[in-house]
């Protein structure tokens, strides 16, 4: 029967059904290949084809998002498609030896799908599950607190091809593990308290400007301001609006803060919301949920549901004529720049998330050209806590350039990883002494583009004015090599790059190999120079903030860990990288030679003169 | 009529008119600033950052006396709109360093063999990487295993000396509006691909009239059955170095 495949899936009635859910609109894109993807397991040549007519795109258009998207695959990648999260923290907790376990088990390397087509291993960026790691996605549902009893048990299930569905709840299992609560984890606060204490838009707005809300992503713009420009500037063409954009895309390495507010304060930040459209004047609003979260889809929606019912979404909202608001939620696929503003607006429109040009900016222009308030999830909770519990209040917490609360996200070395939140201004010795952290070496302080601070640091403050962050926190104590932390984050940014701009593109993959060859015992001073000819290129030319902060940890590392690439430096000023009795090995594995002269080691031609005795043989 | 607006480029007054970008200022001034993926008949698209400046530097006096420079934010002159009594820097020391690091990443990352090249001599990475004094590509090179499309009639890719600077894509898509090419992957595994199922440029609707055909910088697209026709000595580059006559990248004025 033509169109159906191998699993009796009618893969044309799939793709019909899915485009006609969304009205065949391009703009919409991101949402039909995931759906049809999830129904039909991967994007052959042919279905981006039909969806490509159906949605009426150059079919290239289709394929480069296709292409662009890491949770998209447009070859077969099995059954179950198994990604291990691959954060330092994940290695410091072993996911090395568990996966390799687990390919062992099923005959596979990672990478790789099984002959018989079942299942496909390998590894994906940060899962923002760092204090329940390691953690793996089975077909972009996670697993945590990884074991070898739990790798054995899994794979038993995927070789009785027992759908994941019917895999025990409790692999499933994500804690939120709130260790410290302050004004907004801790807050009274029911749905619709802040919509119900709402005064006039420009009262509103001249509330969260008073409070001195500022941007939780880290870069801390004023939100008054932000929602000011928006609301003065004019929507334009056939259809002029204006949005609100909720950044969910948490991808920053070891932050998890996003998925517990998402979780269990799903209220609060929708209120921030709907809050922020009565100010800005949007009738419509947006949540960027980041695709490792896929598994929060169906409870968000039912919250959006419930609210909706209770007349705190939707047209008249608390019976006021003209106050309409409603929130969709969008789902990306894998890509960490989408966290960059502008490049979850373009991916938001259905396309390649590639950060656009500034100016302008997506406050006069952003989703389909409108004006947009882009926010961060725990920005728009705090919003909504301010509109409900008034500025004054809000504003006498935390610093005077810092004001309210911060939430951190902390994983790593310390006996209680988890959520804590404090006011701004605490000083990181405080919070390494709270979360049970011992002998620490260092903190890695607003992710893989963040801060790496050294124990003589540690009195400095998390605040804008000092230690700004998106809430990222991971913990390394004594025992930890900071070289290879280092060098997991150099190999993060080569993932993650859109590859948009030459020196981000080409940067990223030259600074990794060049962690990688000082890995290797072939580094030496000169590679020490080209990497900082890396991040200095880096720094100064790439398109967008993750081009410009991709060398940070390196160059923290080389400054304040200089030891730790030291002990790995060949005395001579330059090797190449190219191994000679390397490239070797593979023909010493084909004829089974080991004897002195399958080698290029000095070591072994000088052991030549034994003739007949193989290398390493006592003499 | 009031003065012309004017900007420093190296400390030389450039007039500009409103709207203009500092790139499409200073090269129809006759300044030359080194540039792959900017093309004055496409908008501006600031990927291959080559034309990155330097601007509003500023000297201040310490306490004890010292002067020090703190220098400006750095930009791609062809996407940032050119300022009244804005101070530019190009050619100095630093932004000269960078563009040969930049060409370096890019004669390393693809597969350039310039001496078997049918675009050697017109090739525009060819001609910077001279014009800066790039003497040799630096970084170990990808050696990235990258195909040959034969299969058009009259056009040959070799994707080995893509740069991905999407001239192409934006030739294609904005002058012959038949969308040719588009980009996939992303990162280091970013590439060129066709707009056809079989992913081969022979089921697409190019043709060699179209703009897309003759818009490559590098080596990629070529027009089959022509090649090497010009003999060395005569070939563009070799007449005049690509930063002689900036005005030939200006941005054509609107006849009024």
């Amino acid at each position: 029967m033509p169109g159906v495949n191998s699993n009796g899936v009618d893969e044309d009635a799939v793709i019909g059904e899915v485009l006609s859910r969304h009205q065949s609109d391009p703009t919409r894109l991101m949402q039909i290949l995931r759906e049809v993807q999830e129904r039909i397991d991967w994007l052959s040549p042919d279905t981006l084809t039909k969806v490509a007519e159906g949605t009426r795109l150059p079919r290239g258009r289709v394929e480069g998002v296709a292409g662009f998207y890491h949770f998209f695959h447009t070859e077969p990648l099995g059954r179950y498609r198994m990604l291990w999260s691959d954060n330092i923290t994940d290695r410091m907790a072993g996911n090395a030896d568990l996966m390799a376990r687990m390919c062992k088990k099923l005959w596979l390397k990672p990478g790789r799908v099984s002959e018989d087509g079942l299942v496909s291993v390998d590894t994906t960026s940060c899962t923002g599950l760092g204090d329940q790691g390691p953690a793996l996605l089975v077909n972009y549902r996670p697993v945590t607190r990884m074991t070898p009893e739990r790798v054995d048990r899994i794979v038993e299930l995927i070789r009785h091809k027992t759908p994941v569905a019917e895999w025990p709840a409790e692999f499933f299992k994500v804690e939120d593990n709130i260790r410290r609560k302050d004004a907004l984890l801790g807050a009274d606060f029911q749905p619709g308290d802040a919509l119900k204490a709402l005064k006039s838009p420009q009262e509103v707005l001249d509330a969260v400007k008073e409070s001195g809300l500022r941007g939780r992503g880290g870069a801390g713009f004023s939100t008054g301001q932000k929602w000011e420009f928006c609301r003065a500037a004019v929507g334009t063409g056939a259809h002029p609006a204006h949005y609100v954009v909720c950044n969910a895309d948490e991808g920053e390495p070891g932050t998890f803060k996003d998925r517990v507010l998402l979780s269990s304060y799903a209220d609060m930040v929708f209120e921030g919301m709907t809050v922020s459209g009565y100010v800005i004047g949007a009738r419509k609003g947006f949540v960027y949920l980041r695709g490792e979260y896929r598994y929060l889809l169906e409870p968000l929606n039912a919250v959006l549901e419930k609210r909706r019912a209770a007349k705190l979404l939707g047209k008249s909202i608390l019976g006021r004529t003209g106050f309409d608001f409603d929130i969709e939620i969008h789902l990306g696929a894998g890509a960490y720049v989408c966290g960059e503003e502008t490049a979850l607006l373009e991916s938001l429109e259905g396309k390649r998330g590639v950060p656009r040009k500034r100016p302008p900016f997506p406050v006069t222009s952003g989703y389909l050209g409108q004006p947009t308030a882009v926010n961060n999830v725990e920005t728009l909770a705090s919003a909504a806590l301010i509109a409900a519990k008034g500025a004054t209040w809000y504003k006498s917490i935390g610093t005077p350039k810092s004001a309210g609360t911060k939430i951190l996200s902390i994983s790593g070395d310390c006996e209680r990883p988890g959520i804590y939140e404090y006011p701004y201004g605490v000083k990181v010795s405080q919070v390494l002494a709270d979360c049970g952290a011992h002998d620490t070496q260092a903190c890695q302080i607003a992710g893989a583009s963040g801060l790496c601070v050294a124990p003589n640091e540690f009195g400095r403050r998390i605040a804008f004015e000092d230690i700004p962050t998106g809430g990222s926190f991971m913990v390394f104590d004594n025992t930890r090599d900071m070289f290879q932390v280092a060098r997991n984050f150099a190999h993060f940014f080569v993932h993650e790059s859109c590859g948009f701009c030459t020196p981000c593109r080409v940067g990223t993959t030259l600074l990794a190999n060049a962690m990688d060859k000082i890995d290797g015992g072939h580094g030496g001073e000169y590679d020490i120079n080209d990497i900082w000819r890396v991040i200095r290129t880096l720094k100064t030319a790439s398109h967008c903030g993750l081009g410009q902060t991709a060398g940070n940890c390196v160059a923290d590392t080389l400054q304040k860990f200089r030891p730790s690439y030291e002990l790995r430096l060949n005395v001579r000023d330059f090797e190449p990288a190219f191994d000679l009795d390397k490239a070797l090995s593979k023909m010493r594995e084909v004829t089974g030679r080991d004897d002195p002269g399958a080698h290029f080691h000095i070591a072994h031609r000088k052991s030549r003169a034994g003739i007949g005795t193989k290398a390493g043989d006592p003499a | 009529m009031s003065d012309p607006k004017t900007f420093f480029l190296d400390e030389e007054e450039i007039p500009f008119e409103e709207g203009q970008t500092i790139i499409q200022a200073a090269l129809s001034a006759g300044k030359f600033i080194p540039h792959l993926c900017y093309h004055p008949e496409f908008k501006p698209h600031g990927s291959c950052k080559l034309c990155t400046v330097r601007i509003d530097s500023r000297t201040v006096t310490t306490e004890d006396g010292q002067s020090v420079k703190i220098p400006g934010r750095a930009a791609a002159s062809c996407t940032t709109p050119a300022q009244e009594g804005q101070h530019v820097e190009s050619e100095v020391p630093e932004i000269l360093d960078l563009r040969r690091t930049l060409v370096q990443m890019l004669l390393v990352e693809g597969n350039h063999y310039c001496p078997s090249c049918e675009k050697s001599g017109k090739c525009m990475l060819q001609g910077l990487a001279y014009d800066l004094g790039v003497m040799d590509p630096h970084f170990p090179q990808y050696f990235s295993k990258r195909e040959v499309d034969a299969s058009h009639p009259d056009i040959l890719l070799d994707f080995n000396r893509c740069i991905l600077c999407e001239l192409c894509v934006r030739a294609s898509a904005e002058v012959d509006k038949k969308n040719v090419f588009a980009l996939s992957g992303r990162g280091n595994t970013k590439h060129l691909i066709c707009n056809s199922e079989s992913g081969k440029l022979g089921d697409t609707n190019m043709a060699a009239t179209d703009k897309a055909a003759d818009v490559c910088p590098v080596g990629v697209i070529l027009h089959k059955r022509h090649g090497f026709e010009v003999p060395y000595g005569q070939r563009r580059f070799d007449i005049a170095p690509i930063s002689d006559n900036p005005v030939q990248y200006a941005p054509v004025k609107e006849q009024v």
